[in-house]
């Protein structure tokens, strides 16, 4: 939070991770190599911010030196790292950017064991947002549209359905995709009135 | 619930995460159904999910497993599948600095980024520029030349935000592409700006002139992206602060302007800029304060924040400008944002009056244990700044810190609170015994040596002045029992202060130190022994020279001094005097802002300036019979700022002599000056020796010259002269272009302006920590009082600083600091003259229509007393 001011430049994250709600490392991207390069380090940091942010939902935190912006969802916590002189709102564009994008391959389901049956998703949002610490896109919809996934998880979660039926681990005719959608969604609304 | 893979993937089966228990060597043995024909997207993009799973969780591969996989990944562009193509990218990237010969896939990749597919196009540009080298960039310049400007926004972005990577390695090549990105910076696509942008000025940024053109050019075309905007102002406040460009330059209304853009992203940058500019006027300021005040009510969390902390920011200047916004910022007291509501009452703090400390103060305290050390720091230097603004409010103040000191925190937040009660007890007498008690409770329970040792030191010094010292007794012998070694040794020296002070305690100090003496460290039993000896010799002056007023000369002149006797053995014993005295050093005022990141390097021993000088003037061989350095003073400036030759004169006082260092630069680069002197015409009886002349002098390379002055045997009290200096040279012209002189020269000469020797530089300040034992220890032999009336001083203020500066000499015991309201004052001065005898000076001083000044000067010499009244009268 010193004065000097900000050197122009487009590397405006730090770092960006998933937790869980045990504070355990799902994702995690570190794009400033002189920032926590060993393992421990990061894994340590990423302790240290979520002790510090689990217990309430503040939207943003300043740690070690570095501006924390932050959202929780069921049971996993986003973050986004950048430097102590960084505009903020260009983090929270990030972090929203994550949330939206996430929220929309999963279906609203912004929860673990979602996000993890989804990973190559999760991997494919993170990389089409930041590149390397700068910002590749902060439009939810053009992230989606890049990353190109929905047909794709769909159909997995119509495959699984179908040969969970079948017992046919193989690929299934794709008429039964719209029986398969309607179970998954009442699937996901059970879900979602046990969770309240 | 269905779970996805548990069919086909055993280990995912228990608990929630299906990654869970993943072995590596199992997930690589899976990765060979790479090999399998047809590939399985759907179970090969599983598998590399996996793979970049275990990367992320810090699983270490081996050089040759990763090779092996992915070798075997390679296989996977063969597949249409898009995830897994897109995976496959990932996993390139991923593997990159891992496994050998990654390069082996860039014909696929280039094949992809020219390819049919949008989709493919931008995620495989980025892949294949993590595996590019400079050669190999070349390779494929024309490719991504093309991309700059292809027409898909992520194709375009892709190949800016990449190339930008690729700068560190290859600028050379990059830099061919500034017009391919020129044409991307007009995109109508509001990324491609933004990556066009700072890729334009990352390779323009050590040209000003292309920097400035390029803001002129898209701060009149206008941009909408907004991350281009904060971009444009960061690069336009850079510029504005290298060209030190006044706040009436177009820049300066760019930024102004952008405090109306529609983005809150544009108008918080535009304000944080403003705020951050040097010498901006409380005018200039008043828009951005007032955008700021705006933040403070939204919605956001993080609005609020930045714009309570950049108000924070602008209080510490300008506290008045703020003013305006204390409504909105009591409003924030109460956000559950703890950081935000910090802030909040920092800046409350520094803006607010006095009345409102007590509550302010009482609502952090409700949270302070909540939020982080970083802020906790911040509270602790608001509370600093506050006692020195309203001193009669230290009680709240210290009531609070030590609660906090109580709280758990790190080092550096308990070090901030140490020395903000430090400082209110140096500040305010009155607070002095509460502040030792709750310091002395801290150091019961401290795991920080430095703090416990720092603490002590102070408790040596003010504890025996207290009215009741034996209560401390028990704080520093507990630190004896209890603590390692350097807290120990600490601890002793405090003891020994106590002894020497009061009388009745002196029984108990010695018992306590006679426990001391069989302490296991070296150290702890050496202090001990010395103090133990020289309390019982129960002279006041011996305690004076070795408990209250310790070394005064310069630890590394010692050492050097040392050694040097040590190589010359001689029959008279070490004569402490020749050893230079130690430059008192300029106690700062740190006002660190705010919270920086805790990390510090371990402090280096610099040696000093003087020790510096001491080294270089022993270097040359007509100096050698000086002696030792006496003192050398601050550069004196000879010439005006913008002349032909630039000219500074740095005095050095020896023993008998003076050595009158000119630093000399010529900043005409068609001359070369040789053989520089400075010749000085004196107006008393002080008499040039030698001159050293410099032998070159070329063009802005800095040369010394040197004088050699006898000062005055038979008249010790001529202290002052004045000297008029005019610089001799010998001028040779040569080629700018080339430096190449010609042959012959040219006397010449140069006046330079008139260099005076003041009783300043006879006299080296020392401080004496404790000035009563010092005066005491001087004694009376050669005590003079005379009385002055200083009729042109109106305040006792300025009085003081007069003769400060005029004398040059230490002031102790804070007397340099006038408390309100009083006619009447006592300045304690020490310092040491020349020859190495001790000079202390007791000014008293009384304000009635002008200053009235009764000088005592007492010194071990008479000469030294002499030079000091015969210079004031």
């Amino acid at each position: 939070m010193d004065s000097v001011a900000l050197e122009p430049s487009l590397y405006t994250v730090k770092a960006v991770f998933i937790l869980d709600n045990d504070g355990n490392r799902l994702v995690s991207k570190y794009y400033d190599t002189e920032l926590y390069s060993s393992m421990k380090e990061q894994k340590n940091f990423e302790k240290k911010v979520f002790n510090k942010t689990y217990k309430a939902d503040n939207e943003i935190a300043f740690l070690e030196g570095l501006t924390i912006v932050y959202k929780s969802s069921i049971d996993v916590f986003f973050y986004v790292v950048g430097s102590a002189q960084e505009n903020e709102l260009m983090l929270m564009a990030v972090l929203n950017c994550l949330f939206e994008s996430l929220s929309q391959i999963l279906r609203k389901n912004v929860e673990k064991r979602c996000l993890l049956d989804n990973m190559d998703g999760v991997f494919l949002v993170v990389d089409e947002i930041i590149d390397g610490g700068v910002i590749l896109e902060s439009d939810p919809q053009q992230v989606i549209q890049k990353v190109n996934y929905r047909n794709a998880s769909e159909q997995a979660y119509g495959f699984v359905l179908f040969d969970y039926i079948t017992g046919n681990m193989d690929e299934g005719p794709l008429s039964e995709q719209t029986v398969a959608q309607v179970l998954q969604s009442a699937k996901e609304q059970i879900k979602w009135s046990i969770m309240k | 619930m269905i779970k996805k893979f548990d069919k086909k993937d055993e280990e995912s089966g228990s608990g929630s995460n299906p990654f869970q228990h993943l072995e590596k060597s199992a997930v690589l043995q899976e990765a060979r159904i790479f090999n399998e024909t047809p590939i399985n997207p759907r179970r090969c993009l599983h598998i590399l999910t996996k793979i970049i799973y275990l990367l992320n969780q810090g699983e270490h591969f081996g050089t040759t497993e990763a090779t092996e996989a992915f070798f075997a990944m390679t296989r996977l562009f063969q597949s249409n599948d898009q995830t897994l193509r897109r995976m496959c990218y990932l996993t390139i990237k991923e593997m990159a600095n891992i496994s050998e010969d990654v390069i082996i896939v860039t014909s696929s990749l280039t094949k992809d980024m020219t390819g049919k597919e949008d989709v493919y196009r931008g995620p495989a540009i980025r892949a294949l520029c993590r595996i590019t080298d400079t050669t190999m960039l070349q390779a494929i310049e024309r490719y991504m030349k093309q991309a700059i400007v292809d027409k898909v926004p992520s194709v375009s972005s892709s190949a800016l935000v990449s190339s930008l990577h690729m700068v560190k390695m290859s600028y050379d090549v990059v830099k061919r592409w500034v017009n391919e990105a020129q044409e991307a910076a007009s995109s109508d696509n509001i990324m491609v700006q933004y990556h066009a942008l700072g890729l334009l000025y990352h390779l323009r940024k050590n040209d000003r002139l292309a920097v400035s053109k390029m803001l002129n050019k898209f701060t009149k075309s206008g941009l909408k992206s907004p991350f281009a905007y904060c971009m444009l102002i960061r690069i336009a406040s850079r510029l504005l602060e290298e060209t030190e460009g006044g706040h009436d330059s177009p820049l300066f209304d760019f930024i102004e302007s952008c405090l109306r853009n529609k983005h809150e992203m544009v108008v918080y940058e535009a304000a944080s800029a403003i705020v951050h500019m040097p010498n901006c006027t409380a005018r200039e300021l008043a828009p951005a304060v007032s955008v700021l005040q705006l933040f403070c009510s939204s919605p956001k969390a993080a609005l609020r924040y930045a714009a309570v902390r950049t108000l924070n920011k602008v209080a510490m200047k300008h506290p008045s400008a703020v003013t305006a916004c204390n409504l909105d910022l009591e409003n924030l007291i109460t956000d559950s944002n703890r950081s935000i509501a910090t802030l909040a009452i920092t800046t409350l703090l520094k803006t607010g009056s006095e009345s409102s400390v007590d509550r302010l103060m009482k609502q952090i305290s409700s949270f302070v244990s909540e939020i982080s050390d970083e802020f906790k720091v911040v509270v602790v230097q608001a509370i600093s700044a506050l006692c020195q603004k309203y001193p009669r409010k230290h009680s709240v103040m210290m009531n609070f810190l030590s609660n906090m000191l109580r709280d758990d925190g790190g080092f550096e937040y308990k070090r901030a609170i140490v020395d903000c009660i430090i400082s209110i007890i140096e500040e305010n007498p009155d607070s002095k015994e509460t502040g030792l008690a709750h310091l002395c409770e801290f150091i019961e329970d401290c795991e920080h040596t430095v703090l416990a040792t720092k603490i002590l030191h102070l408790l040596g010094k003010e504890g025996p002045r207290t009215p009741c010292p034996s209560k401390y007794i028990r704080f520093i012998f507990n630190r004896v029992v209890l603590e390692s070694e350097a807290v120990r040794a600490a601890a002793v020296s405090a003891l020994a202060k106590f002894g020497a002070q009061n009388d009745d305690l002196l029984p108990s100090v010695l018992v306590l130190m006679q426990r001391c003496m069989m302490d296991s460290d070296d150290e702890v039993r050496d202090r001990a022994t010395f103090y133990m000896n020289v309390l019982q010799q129960k002279q006041k002056a011996l305690n004076a020279a070795y408990i209250f007023n310790g070394l005064t000369v310069s630890v590394p002149g010692l050492e050097k001094s040392l050694h040097q006797y040590t190589l010359e053995p001689s029959e008279k014993p070490f004569d402490m005097k020749t050893v230079p005295l130690a430059t008192t050093p300029i106690t700062e005022q740190k006002t660190e802002i705010a919270p920086v990141a805790t990390s510090k390097l371990p402090e280096k021993l610099t040696p000093s300036r003087q020790d510096i000088y001491q080294e270089q003037l022993a270097a040359i061989p007509e100096f050698q019979g000086l002696g030792p350095l006496f003192k050398s003073s601050e550069p004196v400036q000879l010439t005006e700022a913008e002349t032909e030759y630039v000219v500074r004169c740095i005095k050095h006082t020896f023993a008998g002599h003076m050595v009158f260092q000119f630093d000399c630069t010529n900043t005409l680069n068609d001359q070369l000056l040789q053989k520089v002197l400075v010749q000085m015409e004196p107006s008393e009886a002080y008499e040039v020796v030698q001159y050293i002349p410099a032998a070159n002098l070329p063009y802005s390379q800095p040369g010394s010259c040197y004088s050699l002055v006898r000062l005055p045997e038979d008249d010790p009290t001529a202290v002052s002269c004045t000297f008029s200096c005019t610089m001799k040279y010998l001028v040779r012209d040569c080629d700018p272009n080339t430096g190449e002189p010609d042959d012959d020269g040219y006397d010449d000469e140069y006046v330079l302006e008139d260099l005076e020797v003041t009783v300043a530089d006879h006299i080296q300040k020392v401080l004496k920590p404790n000035f009563g034992a010092a005066w005491d220890e001087v004694g009376d032999d050669f005590e003079k009082e005379e009385t002055f009336a200083l009729s042109s001083v109106r305040t006792l203020d300025e009085a003081v600083g007069n003769i400060i500066s005029f004398l040059g000499m230490q002031p102790c015991e804070r007397s340099d600091k006038v408390p309100e309201n009083k006619n009447s004052h006592v300045l304690f001065l020490a310092g040491v003259f020349r020859g190495g005898h001790d000079l202390l000076v007791r000014s008293r001083l009384a304000l009635a229509d002008g200053v009235t000044m009764q000088v005592t000067v007492r010194s071990q010499e008479e000469t030294a007393v002499d030079v000091i009244l015969a210079s004031v009268g």
